[in-house]
């Protein structure tokens, strides 16, 4: 749910990164972090276990610049992959704008893949929201790793309906600033519907 | 109620109105800082000693508490924890439910007290709520009679390319 504020004439959105555990959610908002411009961003928050596991959720505050006179503002949050953390996950949900689920393209983790987009359609239906009518992308991360799946199965499994896709090694940042301006642009374009 | 999808709106009439209202529970109840945050961890208002505060990162945890600590109300079969303080040693949180939806923290030191702090939250609570009450109606009957006009209705694909130059 948009938070759109005429007094102070901002809007700010909310964009959660899913997927499974070690996929690379936290890797992909580490790396916008450290690009951006530091007038641009405000300090990223990890509650994370000590073996640098997201405990809770990670939080980077991301100004875009203004559209109509208005700051964009997006807020975005990665889930905890791990399968135990459910119940946060359904927590970090509630109010989101926009989902990007990060793939991890290893072929060992291709059931992990697919065990975890259901479990966000699961969790996105408890809470009124269906997965297609949100702002949604995908990226297959990893893509440098020898041991990955083809591009062909990956989109047959995870991406039938084709929604805007990227290929992305979060560790390089290779495809993670393409993905966040997918989901941000599909997020306005939801706005300007009146959504 | 307001669907899950749509945008919760906030105008200057009521935001002048919130702020009346924190500022007067900012002098009565004696504390440092109040700041009211949305339960999806948008920040709505901040007053008193905020300049060295991250109230970005602090509106986004706050509401990660209260998200957490309702799970676990729903898990004992309580509807929610309407109060949840935090004791330091110096400064103390006070955080609570506003009209269901709002969370409103208090920052306070030794010169307040929880007892102070409790019961002028619970008047500016009753005055918060009704301000959200009309708030709520105001965006209703904006929406129903279709003069909503979102300010994003007009913009272009160039609008939004440019913000990724
Ligand atoms: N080779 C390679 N390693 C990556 C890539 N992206 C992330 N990693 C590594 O994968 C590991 C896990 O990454 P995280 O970003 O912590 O994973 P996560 O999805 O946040 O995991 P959880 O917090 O448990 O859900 C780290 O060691 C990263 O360096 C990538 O594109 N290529
Ligand atoms: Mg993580």
């Amino acid at each position: 749910m948009s938070f759109i504020n005429y007094a102070s004439r901002e809007i700010n959105c909310k964009i959660v990164y899913y997927g499974p555990g070690l996929c690379g959610k936290t890797t992909n908002l580490q790396y916008i972090y450290q690009k951006t411009d530091p007038t641009a961003k405000g300090k990223m928050i990890s509650l994370a276990t000590e073996t640098e596991r997201t405990l809770f959720f990670d939080f980077l505050p991301l100004a875009l610049g203004e559209i109509r006179g208005f700051k964009t503002r997006f807020h975005l949050y990665t889930v905890p992959g791990q399968v135990f953390y459910d119940a946060s996950r359904k927590l970090i949900l509630k109010g989101v704008d926009g989902v990007v689920f990060v793939a991890d393209s290893q072929e060992e983790r291709l059931d992990a893949n697919i065990e975890s987009l259901e479990n966000l359609k699961d969790n996105l239906e408890e809470q009124g929201y269906r997965l297609e009518d949100l702002p949604f992308v995908m990226q297959y991360n990893k893509r440098d790793l020898p041991n990955v799946s083809s591009m062909e199965e990956l989109r047959e499994l995870l991406n039938p309906d084709g929604v805007p896709e990227y290929e992305a090694c979060a560790t390089t940042g290779e495809g993670v600033f393409e993905t966040v301006k997918a989901v941000a642009k599909l997020i306005l374009l939801e706005l300007k519907k009146g959504g | 109620m307001l669907g899950p999808q749509s945008a919760f709106v906030m105008y200057e009439e009521e935001l002048n109105q919130i702020n009346e209202v924190l500022n007067k529970l900012l002098r009565d109840s004696n504390s440092k800082v109040i700041f009211l945050v949305d339960k999806n961890g948008q920040l709505i208002s901040a007053v008193g000693e905020t300049e060295n505060l991250d109230t970005t990162s602090l509106a986004s945890l706050t509401a990660g508490n209260i998200a957490a600590t309702g799970g676990l109300a729903k898990l004992i079969g309580e509807k929610e924890f309407s109060i949840l303080f935090h004791e330091g040693e110096k400064d103390n949180i006070h955080i609570s439910i506003v009209a269901q939806r709002v969370i409103l923290v208090v920052i306070f030191d030794q010169r307040s007290s929880l007892g102070l702090v409790r019961l002028r939250v619970k008047k500016a609570s009753d005055e918060l709520g009704r301000i959200f009450e009309d708030l709520t109606q105001k965006t209703e009957e904006q929406e129903r009679s279709g003069q909503s006009q979102s300010p994003f209705a007009e913009i272009t694909d160039d609008d939004i390319d440019n913000l990724f130059k």
